[in-house]
């Protein structure tokens, strides 16, 4: 069957693609684009590993058809460093430890800055509410929320 | 594998004419939080997915006086934000809210909600208590079906072939009028109900309920509306007695499964707590609407 060509953006770049019809968009990031930092966990919604934003909302890659993102604005791990060095949310979870495999941090990432972009100054309970659908097996949350809830007061212009 | 056949129709008519005209079994595509996964596990050879958010008015939500026309396939996360539509469907946007992760509320939609059919669909008992109607286009032209009547089993809906949702009417509540969905898990987040309750509730001036209805889900084929238990608090001042009787009401009326989420005994009597809990809500919103 014929490929299907697809122009997209991803982190502000404009990008073309061609996949098959029944191809995720984690599949053709990882597999066609190379952007290997989106994770596949479950491949099925419940883990949160393969975190983008679509359009500006948070949604699971493995969701959504490649196909389906023709003319949207598609934002991955690989855009949130700048070239001046890595995001503070980034920094937070190295400092406070908030990783052991590492496979759920992009996503973490990603749906944090999400969290933070709606609501810059989350408690704690809308903070877990809001990551809920990323899980991670190794750290037991506790370190993850402090990063977030760090990052949350770092980037609001706090100590 | 199954080998799909992808179509993004920018009409109505569009859609209809792909519907209508496949010949592998064809599917609507919205949030595609259920098909995608259901393809994945799939034996199907092929399968043509009508991809329906390119169509006016499917991802947009108009709130005026003769109530809410809500596009179907507009994502929870949009609905949610919706201050407007909070203010007067609380029920409604918090059963949305219920619906798996942020992730999946990025993408998931009241229509598809809807359309999958689930008996345990939260939005559904919601829908129910504030008479949704379906505007369902097709080749034969518009019909419209009030949304308890729309589900017809487990996993099952009144559409034909050919034919897709095009609009869910919520009509205006009444004056002191307000909606709340309660549903049970055992964890706090990202499960699917064991049991859930919509009610609607109507008071006048004195506090007496003068109207009032009742959904309960995941107890039965279908979410269910309960005339019963919306008979027991019509006429009162939803006072211990009152809320008794419309749980034992709605207990009566489910028929649940027993299975690795709850035993059949333990969810028909957690779905009346349910009904009480969520009516002492609904009556404190319309107090204050």
């Amino acid at each position: 069957m014929a490929k299907s060509h697809v122009t997209t953006s991803i982190n502000g770049v404009p990008q073309e693609f061609l996949c098959e019809p029944g191809d995720t968009l984690l599949d053709v990031l990882r597999n066609d684009l190379n952007l290997t930092g989106t994770k596949e966990g479950c491949g099925s919604g419940d883990c949160g590993a393969c975190s983008v934003t679509l359009n500006g909302r948070l949604v699971c890659s493995c969701l959504v058809l490649g196909v389906e993102v023709e003319g949207a604005e598609i934002g991955t791990i690989e855009g949130v460093s700048s070239a001046d060095g890595l995001h503070v949310i980034q920094e937070k979870f190295l400092e406070h430890a908030a990783l052991q495999c590492g496979i759920c941090t992009p996503g973490l990432i990603v749906s944090t800055k999400a969290l933070l972009e709606e609501n810059p100054n989350p408690t704690e309970e809308e903070a877990r509410y809001y990551l809920a659908g990323n899980l991670c097996r190794c750290t037991g949350y506790d370190k993850i929320i402090r990063a977030v809830m760090d990052s949350a007061e770092t980037l609001r212009g706090g100590v | 594998m199954v080998s799909v056949v992808y179509e993004a129709p920018d009409s109505i008519d569009g859609a209809i004419s792909l519907l209508a005209n496949a010949d592998i079994p064809a599917k609507i595509l919205a949030g595609g939080t259920d098909l995608i996964i259901q393809t994945n596990g799939s034996t199907d050879e092929s399968r043509l997915f009508v991809d329906v958010k390119r169509i006016d008015g499917m991802l947009d939500a108009n709130l005026s006086s003769d109530g809410l026309d809500l596009g179907p396939s507009m994502s929870c996360a949009e609905f949610t934000a919706r201050d407007d539509i909070k203010k007067v469907f609380p029920g409604l946007v918090e059963a949305a809210y219920l619906i798996g992760s942020t992730q999946v509320q990025g993408r998931a939609s009241l229509g598809g909600n809807l359309c999958n059919s689930s008996p345990a669909a939260d939005t559904i008992p919601a829908l129910l208590v504030n008479g949704a109607q379906c505007v369902i286009a097709g080749p034969g032209g518009e019909r419209t079906v009030a949304a308890e009547d729309f589900m017809t089993g487990v996993g099952r809906n009144c559409m034909e072939k050919g034919e897709l949702l095009k609009m869910i009417h919520v009509p205006a509540p009444a004056a002191k009028t307000s909606d709340a969905y309660l549903r049970f898990i055992p964890r706090t987040e990202m499960d699917i109900a064991v049991a859930g309750a919509g009610v609607s509730v109507t008071l006048d001036d004195t506090g007496t309920c003068t109207a009032a209805r009742v959904a309960i889900g995941a107890v039965a084929p279908t979410a269910l509306l309960v005339s019963a238990a919306a008979d027991a608090l019509v006429g009162t001042k939803l006072d211990d007695d009152a809320l008794q009787a419309a749980a034992v009401a709605a207990s009566a009326a489910a028929s649940p499964i027993t299975d690795r989420r709850g035993t059949a005994e333990y969810r028909k009597q957690i779905v009346g707590v349910l009904v009480k809990r969520a009516a002492i809500i609904a009556a404190t919103r319309a107090e204050g609407s």
